[in-house]
């Protein structure tokens, strides 16, 4: 018992010391922006903060479904990330593949908004899952064949959603005679209500996307031909695999999951798309699969966190005044301390304790030049 | 017009839309250079980083940062230093210091990046991405705190106006009013790349840097110490992107918003690999991609005539938007296999065990 006890605590050691030390650094960001800002120095105010962030996300079963559906996007994003660093691909176009996905979930959803919901839904959500899919392929293509790195790649490729989303919802997909570009609700295309007053089908099948994840990972060949790949490029080519042909199948999944993500968002919380369509899915999405060291359940827990946060913002903005983009300053210094974890380790003296990002990630920059991986 | 070299479609509308950038050229070259200027030190922050083995995807986060404190710098020190201006480029004493704070702002985020990259040896990715990261989340945070009471801004810096005399001259009047017309960062900039290229390639510690990039061990056997001078040099980085960013806040623009960059830090580092991490190609690759909002700004104002006029008109207007990412992607696509990085590029340094 104690030495799973000690096995538990050497994962979760980095990871919980990491939480700890961003919240006491927010409350200093908090009280001391504020005095720089007011004048006035008020230490009770991060308290505040805080538990309205708390209880915010998750003090009333409306706010603990919220808190849910925040999570669906962040853990189909957080395993769209995960599967990218795992083939030792940085994936940093959730963001473009999000709003992609829920693109194509837009328009198809308008289409079948009087469809029979069993028919309407799932080819909806496929349509988003087809629009991400194609926007990582891209990036994928690209680097297999060219060796442009991903990550200049899929940020590009991020700030060209954004202008085709524009494109699309201010140009064929508005509704004629209203006020700001808009498009039609999605009608019987909405994800179904399953919990509470609108928790969707999503917390059903976001968690079973991550339990695939994982089979697909540590149960199938293609999960091993993807980790040996990220592991040790060399390896994977001298045992026979193709690593174009694994970076163009990884990322094209990889997106696929980000445009389900946007496509959850879409089909079960906003229902039709305005021009100011926009997600911070993306970026919280690395945090997400960075704090969850890329493992299954690790992912589920970091993207409930992050879901707690997001929904907890607002209320941390109207109670105690603090505006919501502290949770970006939150979730950045976990960031920090997980990469600072050798440090974090000497200080606390944890020897043992597992410091998540060596071994999940060590190749982006080896291929950065554009030739480790093209031989 | 010539109806048989028309006739053929495409290559006519090829020919027509030269035709067309040619004639433009001179009356969107300001907008250009302009445009080019936080792409350009992007990308010279790249090379001073690469070149010396660190590979910095962080610049877009601390030309955020830089940004926000050159802006915010300016709000706070109005009261105090005043807003008179001096006789060159309308600069007051408020500007002046709100801009050495952001370029030490810019130092200070660089020196994160080194320390996490060189001294905790993170994949430089990771570490260059949660400067991103917490850039965004720190600057969104403080300007929604700020603009609670919409305070005023320093202003920002004004262009010069070139004499007459050099303006005026023929065929080359327009080069001179482009460059010259122009703020303080921008001119620095030109100033800054051709010291840069010079200083790379003909000093000691250009020599030095370049082998710290290309083979650390070789460089340190011979004395050269390459911590140091990684440390060194991604700081320097960190001034060329503190530049950068205060260019956004304090010359471009008198006023900071959240997101700012969009992209220009990421574009800057396509310009570095397509311009082969030399300052002066980094500098022409950012003017190269720079050109595409001077073309898209002229095709909405002035259109050119027939069927070319037509057909981009009736493109909408997103797609100018669209249109610097695309040509970053398609020129990368095309230049970064035959452009090579220095060699130890990306990755730590590990010293020796002393025996």
């Amino acid at each position: 018992m104690s030495a799973r006890l000690s096995r538990a605590w050497a994962i979760l050691a980095l990871p919980v010391i990491s939480i700890v030390l961003s919240v006491i650094v927010g409350s200093l960001v908090i009280i001391f922006s504020q005095w720089l800002v007011s004048g006035e120095l008020q230490p009770g105010l991060a308290f505040d903060a805080y538990s309205s962030l708390v209880s915010g996300s998750i003090g009333s079963e409306r706010a603990i479904v919220s808190t849910l559906n925040n999570t669906a996007p962040l853990l189909l994003g957080g395993l769209a990330v995960g599967l990218g660093f795992k083939a030792g691909l940085f994936n940093i176009g959730v963001q473009g593949q999000f709003l992609m996905g829920a693109l194509g979930s837009v328009i198809v959803g308008v289409q079948l908004r009087e469809s029979p919901p069993i028919f309407a839904i799932p080819v909806s959500l496929v349509a988003g899952m087809i629009f991400g899919a194609a926007w990582g392929f891209i990036p994928g293509f690209l680097k297999a064949v060219s060796g442009a790195h991903e990550v200049v790649t899929t940020i590009m490729l991020n700030f060209v959603a954004i202008a085709i989303l524009a494109a699309a919802v201010s140009g064929p997909l508005n509704v004629v005679g209203s006020a700001s570009p808009t498009t039609l609700p999605v009608g019987n295309a909405s994800l179904p209500v399953i919990i509470g007053r609108n928790g969707t089908i999503a917390l059903i099948y976001a968690p079973i996307m991550a339990v695939l994840y994982g089979f697909l990972l540590f149960r199938t060949t293609r999960g091993f031909e993807i980790r040996i790949a990220g592991a040790s490029p060399d390896a994977a080519r001298y045992a026979g695999m193709s690593p174009r042909h694994l970076i163009i199948w990884t990322m094209t999944v990889s997106g696929m999951l980000g445009g389900m993500a946007g496509a959850t968002d879409l089909l079960g919380q906003t229902h039709s798309m305005a021009t100011s369509y926009a997600t911070t899915v993306g970026f919280d999405s690395i945090a997400v699969a960075l704090l969850g060291r890329t493992s299954p359940l690790g992912i589920v827990l970091a993207a409930l966190l992050f879901g707690a946060m997001n929904t907890g913002a607002s209320a941390m903005q109207i109670q105690a005044g603090v505006p919501a983009d502290l949770v970006g300053v939150l979730q950045a210094t976990i960031l920090f301390f997980l990469v600072v974890s050798p440090v974090i380790k000497k200080i606390f003296r944890l020897k043992g304790a597992k410091t998540g990002l060596e071994d999940s990630a060590t190749t982006f920059t080896a291929t950065y030049g554009g030739e480790a991986t093209i031989r | 017009m010539d109806q048989a070299l028309y006739g053929i479609p495409v290559i006519g509308l090829v020919f027509e839309f030269i035709g067309y950038l040619i004639a433009i050229a001179p009356i969107i070259a300001p907008i250009v250079l302009k445009a080019s200027v936080p792409i350009g030190f992007a990308a010279l922050c790249g090379v001073m980083c690469e070149r010396s083995g660190v590979v910095n995807i962080g610049i877009e986060g601390t030309m955020l940062v830089a940004a926000f404190v050159g802006w915010t710098a300016g709000v706070y020190l109005v009261p105090v230093l005043g807003s008179d201006p001096l006789p060159l480029f309308g600069a007051t004493p408020t500007l002046i210091v709100a801009l050495l704070l952001a370029i030490l702002a810019g130092v200070a985020v660089s020196f994160v990046h080194a320390w996490l990259s060189i001294s905790v040896k993170a994949d430089q990715i990771i570490s260059g991405t949660i400067i991103n990261i917490a850039a965004f989340g720190i600057t969104g945070y403080l300007i929604s705190l700020l603009s609670i009471s919409s305070p005023e801004g320093a202003g920002q810096f004004q262009a010069w106006h070139p004499p007459q005399a050099l303006t005026t001259l023929p065929v080359v009047g327009w080069l001179f009013d482009t460059i010259l017309g122009q703020g303080p960062i921008t001119i620095g900039l030109i100033v800054i790349v051709i010291v840069f290229q010079i200083v790379l390639f003909r000093t000691r510690w250009g020599l030095r840097s370049r082998a710290v990039g290309e083979h650390p061990r070789a460089a340190e056997t011979v004395g050269i110490d390459v911590i140091r001078l990684r440390y060194r040099n991604v700081m320097l980085g960190g001034v060329l992107a503190g530049l950068g960013g205060a260019f956004l806040s304090m010359e471009a623009t008198a006023a900071f918003q959240p997101g700012m960059t969009v992209g220009k830090g990421f574009i800057g580092l396509a310009a570095m690999i397509v311009g082969r991490w030399t300052p002066i190609g980094a500098f022409g690759a950012a003017v190269l991609f720079a050109s595409t909002v001077g073309i898209a700004q002229s095709i909405l104002i002035a259109p050119p005539s027939g069927q070319l006029g037509d057909i981009l008109i009736s493109l909408p207007p997103q797609f100018f938007d669209a249109l610097p990412y695309l040509v970053t992607i398609v020129i990368l696509a095309g230049v970064v296999g035959r452009s090579i990085p220095p060699a130890a590029d990306g990755q730590p340094y590990e010293r020796e065990a002393a025996t």
